[in-house]
């Protein structure tokens, strides 16, 4: 038997069709996840044509982009930002009800972002196929499943027949090896490696993340890396699963359970990369080399370790970066003051990423004209940091806490910074107005973007950290 | 889909690295439940000033570029979200074509399913191209070659299927569908095996 990648391992089940010269593979998607903003044209482009989702129960919808995140009133009314907003929302409460799709809507423990919920659900499993309509899908790869995103007519596509069209992408695989210095975190990891290959990095890739660094991970940091993904172009993200993998599933409303439990691990443990496999591209990083890392630029790939001095813009292009962060080459981003704080999204939105944040702003104020936002990645998530008293915490230190969904990441739902602000974000995306029309983004961990929150500038951690101790 | 043959037009350049898709179309156009009109928005805000009139300097607000086709932009253009709002929007303003060094995977793919033609050349090429706004180009899909005026030509890639869908004007659901047959036998084996285990 030849040596096989787990990509390729992933990726052979799942063939209905093998590519051929003249076409692609036909792929069957295990699990296809959906929300409000990628999918009205899709439903109608079925209804236009009278076809039926071919598997209403391996699709599982949320609402999240759009969602206010301010509590509904008495009545139970949420206020949206726009009519557009909430009528996308009332249409996919329709698609689903029509087309027979489970909706974990408003009211359900289950409602979030796509990203946290699916394994939060137990629905993401190792060895699946998943897509969903939205780049950060590659989340899901983290638990060793295949998962891509997809435009709107794609979405159509595994709607009606279940299957995508997919030209068999390459690999690579990012070995990163050794321990990860004490404060650096998942998020320092990924931005690191971004900076390292750069924004078109990954382009036409599945990233195969391996190594000793990669393995300590817990799952909600693993999902921080394979999360951001996308950030390098690459098509999917994907994590052999392990006992922590199977620790962090099991009992999860959907995972498998009693016997078949037991026979789901023990294929599990089958999706390794066989040794001897070849991967297409590899790219060999020591996590000794990471150190805090943040966003000075106007993509994920503009990066560097805190204190450092920012690079001189190396062309026109990142000379236009820098105009627009007002920032300069060879400047120091520590001491740079701060207007927002954002912690939330599916990059960092999960108990833990509450429980970094949150333990630094224990006892502590958010700084006077810095506004702070946690917004927690599910439902679920808010009932649980809540049970811990982390909305004390935050509340104390006066931060806003929300409720869950995309929020500023994406500000889709009217959370938005203003023109000029310097927002320290733990989401993904730092391109130019994101985050609100001229607001100036650093992507940050969610303990970089506390210890902003509450010294009310970009401030080295373990400088913090130090002197708080 | 119209069948996508041939396009002529002269180009209009936007020499920017990694336009990503916010640029493309901002979020908060993205809440239409429509597919059509997001032509306004393209470029948004690039595009006008905050009174709402046209930005001069930004290069497709030129009078010289208007009705330009075909859009030759820096290296990895398209990068970021999945939307599909991205190429609807540049659709809908009047593109046929975008022509640059890398384009990124998932607006590649998307761009494809809607009839707009994504090209990527060689960096000479592309330089060449982004030094010369508004020259007359001609695409030749079938022989996938990119015609300059001095008749000179620079052959591109074209995934088979895509090229076939575009020549064709068919799209992929048609496809899909007939696998039908396939897909019941793959469910069925493969329910057969989760019932085994
Ligand atoms: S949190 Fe941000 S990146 Fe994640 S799904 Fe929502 S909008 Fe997309």
């Amino acid at each position: 038997m030849t040596a096989k990648t787990l990509f390729e391992k992933v990726w052979d089940a799942h063939e209905v069709v093998a590519e051929t010269e003249a076409t692609p593979a036909t792929l069957y998607v295990d699990l296809h996840l959906i929300h409000e903003v990628t999918t009205p044209q899709a439903f109608t482009e079925l209804r236009q044509r009278g076809l039926p989702v071919r598997r209403p129960d391996k699709v599982l919808a949320t609402l999240d982009h759009s969602t206010p995140t301010t509590p509904a009133d008495a009545a139970g009314h949420y206020t949206y930002v726009t009519p557009e907003a909430e009528q996308q929302v009332h249409m996919l409460q329709a698609n689903c009800a029509e087309f027979g799709i489970e909706l974990n809507g408003w009211g359900s423990d289950h409602r979030g972002i796509v990203h946290v919920i699916g394994p939060e659900y137990g629905a993401t499993q190792p060895g699946m196929t998943i897509v969903c309509g939205d780049s950060h899908t590659a989340t899901h790869g983290a638990f060793g499943a295949l998962a891509f995103g997809i435009g709107t007519t794609e979405v159509g596509h595994v709607l009606a027949t279940q299957c995508l069209l997919q030209r068999k992408p390459k690999t690579l695989a990012i070995h990163v090896s050794g321990k990860l210095k004490p404060g650096v975190g998942a998020k320092d990891l990924i931005l690191h490696v971004i900076g390292s290959i750069g924004v078109g990095g990954g382009t036409g890739q599945v990233i195969e993340y391996r190594g000793s660094a990669i393995e300590a991970l817990s799952m909600e940091q693993r999902m921080t890396v394979c999360n951001m993904s996308i950030e390098a172009g690459a098509r999917a993200g994907l994590i052999a699963p392990d006992e922590t993998t199977f620790a962090w599933l099991k009992g999860r409303p959907r995972a498998p359970q009693g016997a078949a439990w037991d026979a789901a691990v023990k294929h599990w443990k089958t999706l390794v990369t066989d040794e001897g496999a070849r991967y297409d591209n590899e790219v060999f990083i020591d996590a000794a080399d990471i150190g805090a890392t943040i966003t000075y630029g106007t993509h994920p790939g503009m990066v560097t370790p805190i204190g450092a001095a920012i690079p001189a813009a190396r062309d026109a292009q990142e000379e236009k970066a820098l105009a627009y962060m007002q920032f300069s080459g060879g400047q120091q981003l520590t001491g740079e003051k701060v207007d927002v704080v954002f912690v939330g999204s599916c990059t960092n939105s999960r108990l833990s990423d509450l429980r970094e944040a949150a333990n630094v702003m224990r006892g502590r104020k958010v700084a006077p004209g810095v506004r702070a936002l946690i917004v927690p990645g599910s439902v679920l998530i808010k009932r649980e940091a809540e049970a811990e008293g982390l909305d004390e915490v935050f509340r104390a230190a006066g931060a806003e806490w929300r409720e869950a969904g995309c929020s500023m990441c994406i500000g889709m739902n009217g959370d938005i910074a203003q023109p000029g602000q310097l927002v320290v974000s733990t989401s993904n995306r730092n391109f130019e107005g994101r985050q609100g029309k001229g607001a100036r983004t650093v992507l940050a961990s969610p303990l970089v973007a506390a210890v902003a929150a509450v010294t009310g500038q970009i401030t080295d951690p373990s400088a913090f950290l130090e002197q708080a101790a | 889909m119209k069948p996508v043959t041939e396009i002529r037009s002269r180009t209009a350049v936007l020499p920017f690295e990694n336009i990503d898709t916010d640029r493309i179309i901002p979020a908060r156009f993205l809440t239409t439940t429509e597919r059509s009109g997001l032509g306004k928005y393209a470029f948004n805000d690039w595009r006008y000033q905050a009174d709402g009139s046209d930005n001069p300097d930004f290069p497709l607000n030129k009078t010289e570029t208007k009705g330009c086709a075909i859009l030759v932009a820096g290296h990895n253009f398209g990068c970021g979200s999945s939307r599909e709002h991205a190429p609807w929007a540049l659709l809908d303003f009047g593109l046929q074509a975008v022509i640059s060094s890398e384009i990124a995977d998932i607006f590649r793919s998307n761009s494809l399913k809607n009839g707009l033609l994504t090209i990527v050349l060689p960096a000479d090429a592309h330089r060449r191209l982004l030094e010369q706004p508004g020259i007359e180009l001609s695409i030749d899909v079938r022989e996938q070659f990119v015609e300059l005026p001095d008749g000179s030509r620079i052959g591109f890639e074209l995934e088979p299927f895509a090229k076939h869908c575009l020549l064709n004007g068919v799209d992929q659901l048609g496809y899909l569908l007939q696998q039908d047959e396939a897909i019941s036998a793959y469910e069925r084996q493969h329910e057969r095996q989760e019932v085994a285990a």
